[in-house]
């Protein structure tokens, strides 16, 4: 082990980032993640998913470059043409629509709807949680009650009558989801919280004069990220599926978008007569959550090793 | 401190604990109905009354009074059962849904039945042959259950064992010729064919049935045999069972009576979620199958703006749910001395 700062340029980067004597705080966290992704590579499962996810992140942002037609164009007298049809290898929806031009603008609408939510629900649940955690007492008890209350419902009604109460659409949807996927994660935040809030470490802050907001953004915050990340990669299949739910319903994504779960609601009517007009979305939608699920899977080994169930 | 009294603060705290739940419950309805752009009185009077209809009707509706008045109001009103009219057929809510909640019941109960009868002994020989073929066959089950629209496996079903195979009846409840010919007793075809003794009816309703209740069943498979996988682990690698074992006794009574008898509250606590999870994940099954239950009910009434309806069929499948996860919790810390 050499130890130097620098990766020595023989022994070769490998060295460096395997070492057990890092050099930097910069040096050690990077060690630490690439030994977090050796044990996560190891995991072919977890890699498939992973591919999976990164060819939907390309054809996303490469939709305009792949797709071989315009999305929206019409052509009702190429309408319904099955799998394999010169120049329209998913064939043609009911409008005589592009299939395979359609699922690619569409799926950039599901990561669309995967990263607001995302963003959303993980962050109101980590501040909920950490607040009642840290706070205690009064503060805690009523953020709970509200937690629970929310976790009591059940989630897609809910978001049914969110959006009937805000209105069709795909920003809508992504609300709706968001207010009822965040209590979980206010769940996890605040019992990280409590095992931390009373740790040596946070004593010498406290004492060093820090104030809660910043023992919380600070010291709280980072410690609780990792199981947030492992739980967020779960629950995307399921808000995957509950978006196109909503899609599927006409609540969601409005026509003429390719949203998936609206394509599947299009085919739907000709599902006995021209069956692969609802079935092709719908295995893109299965593709995407299962990526997620072997990902999280995957994560959850690496970064939550006492919840995993291997 | 007199000796019943920490049981009484408990029983205290738990009923405060569902009061507050379900307060909070109607409180969210509650606001979702008033931020609903559409106006509730002129969906009432309709667009061309004059400004008097719709001052009277607007004062007969409650609205002039203070909000907190009118929640106070809501919640008396849910409580004796009222939850409006619907506006699509001016009958009371509540009769409506007194008319297609059994038909949810039915499927979900029956869903559930098929997830734990196949679910649980899975999930046991899943933990037991760790590793093996089996293992792997559930793992996939499970993985597939996750990651699979319910609604597009409904119309993949529909076409393959409807539309290809004949199989199963299509959508609806029974076939058109045996619509209303057993009388109601309790609003569940199955159950009601039985009582009159009309097997034909029985026969129709159980072909109709059993590809969205296998359908929902196979979701509650999913969740039911992970979960009794995961307890059933813990199980096997304690102590007691390797003193079993070294006693001699046999593997069977091993898993089954030792292993498997210390995992039952759990499992009823897990059948329970999941029950409650099929009666309100049949909301996109209903859609598929024309399934006159609550969630089809609630869907069509959202379409069409009648709020009441909605708010009504939100609250029935609340307040079960709110109940089935009590239930649950309850059932947890009586029984599991662990949870104490």
């Amino acid at each position: 082990m050499s130890g130097g700062g620098a990766p020595a340029a023989r022994t070769g980067w490998r060295e460096w980032l395997t070492t057990d004597t890092p050099t930097s705080r910069r040096h050690a966290r990077i060690a630490a993640l690439y030994h977090g992704w050796l044990s996560f590579s190891s995991n072919p499962m977890a890699m498939f998913g992973l591919a999976i996810l990164t060819f939907l992140v390309l054809v996303a942002i490469f939709a305009p470059l792949l797709a071989p037609h315009d999305p929206f164009a019409q052509d009702l007298g190429f309408r319904l043409k099955p799998l394999w049809t010169e120049g329209f290898p998913l064939g043609t929806d009911s409008l005589g629509r592009d299939i395979l031009s359609r699922l690619i603008y569409g799926s950039r609408i599901t990561l669309y709807i995967v990263i607001l939510v995302a963003m959303i629900a993980p962050v109101v649940g980590l501040f909920m949680g950490t607040v009642a955690g840290y706070a205690g007492g009064w503060a805690d008890t009523i953020l709970m009650r509200i937690t629970d209350i929310f976790l009591a419902f059940p989630r897609l009604v809910l978001a049914l009558a969110f959006v009937a109460a805000l209105g069709a659409g795909i920003e809508n949807a992504v609300i709706a989801i968001s207010l009822t996927a965040w209590p979980p994660y206010a769940r996890i935040a605040r019992a990280e919280t409590l095992t931390i809030r009373n740790s040596d470490y946070i004593a010498a802050v406290q004492l060093q004069g820090a104030g809660a907001l910043r023992i919380i953004t600070k010291h709280i915050w980072p410690l609780c990220i990792s199981s947030l990340i492992v739980r967020v990669t779960l629950d995307m299949a399921g808000i995957i599926l509950a978006a196109a739910g909503l899609g599927f319903l006409g609540l969601g994504a409005q026509p003429p978008s390719p949203e998936w779960g609206a394509m599947i609601s299009e085919g739907r009517k000709f599902i006995l007569d021209y069956w692969w007009v609802a079935t092709v979305p719908g295995l893109a939608i299965f593709t995407v959550s299962l990526a997620f699920n072997l990902l999280g899977d995957g994560l959850r080994d690496v970064l939550d090793p006492k919840d995993s169930t291997q | 401190m007199p000796p019943f009294l920490p049981v009484a603060i408990r029983i205290a705290r738990t009923l405060g604990s569902i009061a507050v739940t379900m307060l909070g419950l109607l409180f969210v309805t509650f606001l979702i109905g008033r931020v609903m752009p559409i106006d509730p009185v002129i969906a009432v009077v309709g667009e061309r009354a004059t400004k008097e209809t719709y001052q009277a009707a607007y004062e007969a509706m409650g609205l002039d009074r203070p909000v907190v008045v009118q929640f106070l109001y809501y919640i008396w009103d849910v409580v004796r059962g009222d939850f409006g009219q619907s506006l699509l057929n001016a009958r009371p809510v509540s009769e409506d849904i007194k008319r297609v909640f059994p038909a949810t019941l039915e499927l979900a109960t029956l869903g559930t039945i098929i997830g734990v009868v196949i679910g649980v002994p899975l999930g046991v020989f899943a933990a037991v042959k760790r590793g093996t073929w089996i293992d792997q066959i559930a793992r996939f089950v499970a993985l597939i259950g996750y990651s699979m629209p319910i609604f597009w496996l409904g119309l993949v079903g529909l076409l393959v064992f409807y539309g290809i195979l004949g199989w199963v009846g299509g959508p609806g409840r029974v076939g058109i010729f045996y619509v209303d010919v057993v009388p109601p007793v309790t609003g569940m075809i199955l159950v009601d064919s039985i009582l009159d003794g009309n097997w034909d009816v029985f026969r129709d309703a159980l072909s109709h049935i059993i590809l969205p209740a296998s359908l929902l069943g196979y979701y509650s498979l999913a969740y039911i045999s992970r979960m009794t996988r995961s307890f059933m682990l813990e199980q096997m690698s304690a102590e007691y069972i390797t003193t079993a074992r070294v006693k001699g006794m046999s593997e069977r009574a091993v898993i089954w009576r030792h292993a498997f008898g210390n995992i039952k509250v759990q499992l009823i606590t897990v059948i329970a979620l999941s029950y409650a999870g099929l009666l309100e994940g049949s909301v996109l099954t209903e859609i598929i199958f024309a399934w006159p239950g609550i969630g089809s009910y609630i869907t069509t009434a959202l379409l069409s703006a009648d709020m009441n309806a909605v708010l009504g069929g939100t609250v029935m499948i609340g307040l079960v749910f709110v109940c089935l996860n009590i239930f649950s919790d309850l059932l947890y810390k009586f029984f599991d001395p662990r949870a104490k």
